[in-house]
């Protein structure tokens, strides 16, 4: 049987079809945070202390989930202001935006998943006992699919800051978690969206563990008139940028 | 390069009220065949289980095929096989568990095979990056032995990365992000 299995297997030449990439660009060690950073304290106990082992990009790494064929997404899924009987309490917002890979190319049909606190800054999560107000009208998660031109478009409150506890006064910006699954298992991103000229940014280790200013800078996003639905809600802006393919595969570290 | 990446931020605490699903930690349907459960716990540093993880999975079928739209070899053709699986506790004891099948060997970039195995995304509060690991399985001696990756893992490190048979189609994989026997984690 398991001869059987190496002939078909061996007969599979590893030649990706046109839109499939050999490999992906290696994460950019400067364009993220790193494991361990000692001013967010629970990293402290949830980092390897042994190096990473390289992997070249195989055929698991560059294949991907579609699960968008697997989640019923709907339309309502991305209103997070249309979840309940009523209108939930807040500035009403759309956030919406492009997902790119590095080489500039629309990531169409891909999955983009937000969850986020209310307008005082609270979650609907058992775990999130600071005493704002919950609102019956808000749950606070969205989903959708990118369209042919990887556009994507949520209808939401804007999210209130709150206090984590990291330290003493600590609180984190106001901010949308974004979770993107990319045509890959080598692009899945989790990160967070943060508004234009936060007062907490110096403050706030999270949003400071990227160390580049300008990485930083690619998670805030931006006021647009543009985007604004006319006499209903404010619209910020926000592309997502995973990586890209790469032209070559590297056999070792950079 | 044209455009500049976005950078990875923590799930956070509260990512279960956005990503975990039900179904999530199913890559096939109930009652197929030859399904097989992997469960684990999670423990960080000090030896504690973590109980606010994320964990993704990742896997060819049983004839090496995988589920995504890409045209590799074609398309599995295993009903209802998702080849992803997604568990994450609201506030768990730190462990999880996958209902899948055991996959077929895959091909490597060299020409040769790789081992049967699954890609794993690790995620948590704490953590600003996701974390990569394989599971490979204790009961393909003969395969792992000759699998490229498992060749770039110091040969000490490498039981870190074997699920462990523990009966009736049951296998046993836990997680350490820290510490003794921390599990190996790849940089992809
Ligand atoms: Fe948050």
């Amino acid at each position: 049987m398991t001869d059987t299995h190496q002939t078909v297997s061996q007969e599979r030449i590893y030649a990706p079809v046109a839109d499939t990439p050999a490999g992906y660009v290696r994460e950019d060690p400067a364009a993220h945070p790193p494991l361990h950073y000692p001013g967010y304290k629970s990293t402290a106990l949830r980092h390897p202390r042994e190096p990473l082992v390289y992997l070249p990009n195989t055929i698991s790494e560059v294949t991907g989930p579609a699960l968008g064929e697997v989640l019923p997404v709907t339309a309502r899924d991305a209103d997070l202001l249309a979840q309940h009987g009523g209108d939930p309490i807040g500035e009403r917002i759309t956030v919406s935006g492009r997902v790119f890979d590095t080489e500039g190319k629309p990531l169409r049909n891909t999955l983009v998943e937000v969850w986020q606190a209310n307008a005082a800054g609270r979650y609907r999560h058992r775990m999130d006992r600071w005493p704002a107000p919950l609102d019956p009208n808000f749950s606070g998660a969205g989903r959708c699919l990118t369209d042919d031109e990887g556009r994507y478009r949520f209808l939401t409150l804007k999210p209130g800051p709150y206090p984590w506890g990291n330290h003493y006064n600590a609180w984190r910006p106001a901010h949308i978690h974004f979770s993107l699954l990319g045509r890959a298992f080598a692009q899945r991103l989790v990160t967070q969206m943060y508004f234009p000229g936060d007062p907490f940014f110096p403050y706030d280790p999270i949003f400071n563990s990227v160390a580049d200013e300008r990485a930083r800078e690619r998670m805030i996003a931006r006021f647009s008139i543009h985007d604004t639905e006319p006499d209903w809600a404010a619209a910020y802006a926000f592309d997502i940028v995973l990586r890209g393919p790469a032209a070559t595969i590297f056999e070792q570290p950079r | 390069m044209i455009f500049a990446p976005t950078p990875s931020q923590t799930v956070g605490p509260y990512f279960a009220i956005g990503l975990p699903w039900p179904e999530g930690p199913r890559v096939v349907p109930e009652g197929t065949p030859g399904a097989i459960t992997i469960a684990g716990t999670v423990y960080d540093g000090a030896g504690e289980p973590v109980p606010d993880h994320l964990i993704e999975t990742w896997q060819a079928d049983p004839e090496g095929r995988f589920a995504d739209l890409h045209g590799h070899g074609g398309r599995s053709s295993l009903p209802g096989f998702r080849g992803f699986a997604r568990c994450g506790a609201e506030y768990g004891d730190g462990g999880f568990a996958i209902f899948t099948v055991k996959p077929g060997p895959v091909p490597d970039p060299a020409g040769g095979l790789q081992a049967p195995h699954v890609a794993v995304t690790v995620m948590a509060r704490g953590m600003l990056n996701r974390c990569v690991t394989r599971i490979y399985f204790a009961d393909e001696p003969v395969a792992n032995d000759n699998d490229a990756a498992l060749h770039r893992v110091p040969a000490h490190r490498r039981h870190t990365l074997l699920a462990e048979p523990d009966g009736d189609g049951a296998y046993r994989f836990d997680i350490r992000l820290q510490g003794d026997d921390e599990t190996v984690f790849f940089s992809i």
